[in-house]
């Protein structure tokens, strides 16, 4: 994200805290998608994660006045989402949320093996992505796909700097062994 | 491997290594990256992770690419939830800092960079005041029983006396360099003013002449407005 549209965000937050509802719907625009995207990959089912957003935009809206644009205002609503969908994970966990319904939700495509017979590496490591635990998936989302540096990633967690590195490297090791036994070798660990 | 990715203890990532996936995803500050730069250009075991890592970095992103968006009800939800809300206190004045950083963010850059350089001016002429009563005050600090003092000499003064003073406003696309150029042309000093307004003081011109002066400032093509100041 660049600086001006960091500084705008501020902006708009301190809007919101006015109640400007058009403010509202310009955050709403600009961050929404990626909530429903970090939502999604943490609760696995699609409805659950547009619930998701309107209670985040929700909280957005109660809280604005009490920002303190101590983080970046994504790094603030993406600590609201993963807050309200470890919420929502726990409401469900007698439920829906098991591996099968994951896989019947998210694994449309062919398993890993047959993949890597297709020769399409690419397709065999976003299928070894989404096997990975909830604990690893969402940091390497956060930090690969929303951008976020470990400080970042440290107050959106809520963990130590250095155990945000710790754990992405286990991410990434656990990656590579749903790699190699796929039949993937890439040349580390 | 090198020291720099060396492993302490057993199976935890060294110092750089660790780095990597902000190294690969640009997050990392200017000082880190030259140390990851500096690492990967001596440890070819680095470089093979580094690979490793782009490519789920790219497959990431393609990953969460593909999931979608979410359909407009969420909006809708959304909005209905905030009518639902009780009705809140607004306070009619937001925090100093909000407001001056939605004052600035709604200026232009032009307008900015024509505000910081006519402040650059005013600390300037400020500059040249201070320094004009420090001379002043250096005269007279010391003189011994035979001192004679030597003639005046003229020199302008900056302070308001019998020169021709006048309000003038510039137009909001008037250049700094413009501006400077009018000063010189007529030998003025801005000596105050407020807001978008600056009192000149023109050199060498009595009150007798105030009315050309006027006259003729009022044709620049920079000059919005000028009235007498008295």
């Amino acid at each position: 994200m660049s600086a001006t549209q960091a500084t705008a965000d501020d902006v708009l937050i301190a809007r919101i805290a006015q109640g400007d509802r058009l403010a509202m719907q310009v955050l709403y625009g600009r961050h929404h998608v990626r909530v429903f995207r970090f939502g999604l990959r943490l609760v696995r089912n699609e409805q659950l994660a547009e619930d998701l957003i309107s209670e985040v935009f929700l909280d957005v809206w109660r809280q604005a006045g009490k920002f303190e644009g101590r983080s970046a205002v994504s790094t603030w609503i993406l600590a609201i989402t993963r807050f309200k969908a470890l919420s929502a994970m726990r409401r469900r966990k007698d439920a829906e949320l098991d591996d099968e319904t994951a896989a019947a939700i998210e694994d449309t495509s062919d398993d890993p093996e047959v993949t890597v017979q297709k020769k399409d590496t690419g397709e065999a490591l976003r299928k070894c992505l989404t096997a990975l635990s909830p604990e690893h998936r969402e940091i390497v989302d956060l930090v690969y796909y929303h951008e976020k540096s470990v400080e970042e990633v440290a107050a959106i967690v809520g963990i130590p700097e250095n155990t945000v590195k710790t754990r992405l490297f286990y991410a990434r090791k656990k990656l590579a062994e749903l790699l190699k036994a796929a039949g993937i070798e890439r040349g580390w660990p | 491997m090198m020291a720099t990715s060396r492993k302490i203890p057993e199976d935890e990532p060294g110092e750089i290594e660790a780095l990597l996936p902000w190294y690969a995803a640009g997050t990392l500050d200017a000082r880190e990256a030259r140390r990851v730069e500096a690492a990967l250009a001596d440890d070819p075991g680095l470089v093979r992770q580094y690979a490793a890592i782009q490519d789920e970095y790219a497959e990431t992103i393609h990953l969460n690419e593909s999931l979608g968006a979410p359909s407009s009800d969420a909006m809708q939800k959304l909005f209905a939830a905030i009518d639902a809300e009780p009705a809140r206190a607004y306070s009619n004045s937001p925090r100093l800092s909000t407001r001056i950083s939605g004052f600035f963010a709604s200026l232009s850059p032009r307008t900015l960079a024509w505000s910081a350089s006519l402040g650059a001016l005013a600390l300037l002429l400020q500059a040249g005041v201070i320094g004009t009563v420090l001379m002043q005050q250096q005269e007279t600090s010391f003189e011994t029983a035979s001192y004679q003092p030597a003639p005046k000499t003229m020199t302008r003064s900056l302070a308001p006396g019998n020169d021709v003073v006048l309000f003038v406003r510039f137009k909001p696309d008037a250049r700094v360099s413009d501006i400077t150029a009018l000063l010189g042309s007529y030998h003025a000093s801005v000596v105050g003013g407020s807001g978008d307004m600056f009192r000149l003081q023109f050199a060498g011109k009595a009150s007798a002449d105030a009315a050309a002066v006027l006259s003729d400032l009022q044709k620049e093509k920079i000059v919005a407005m000028a009235v007498p100041a008295q």
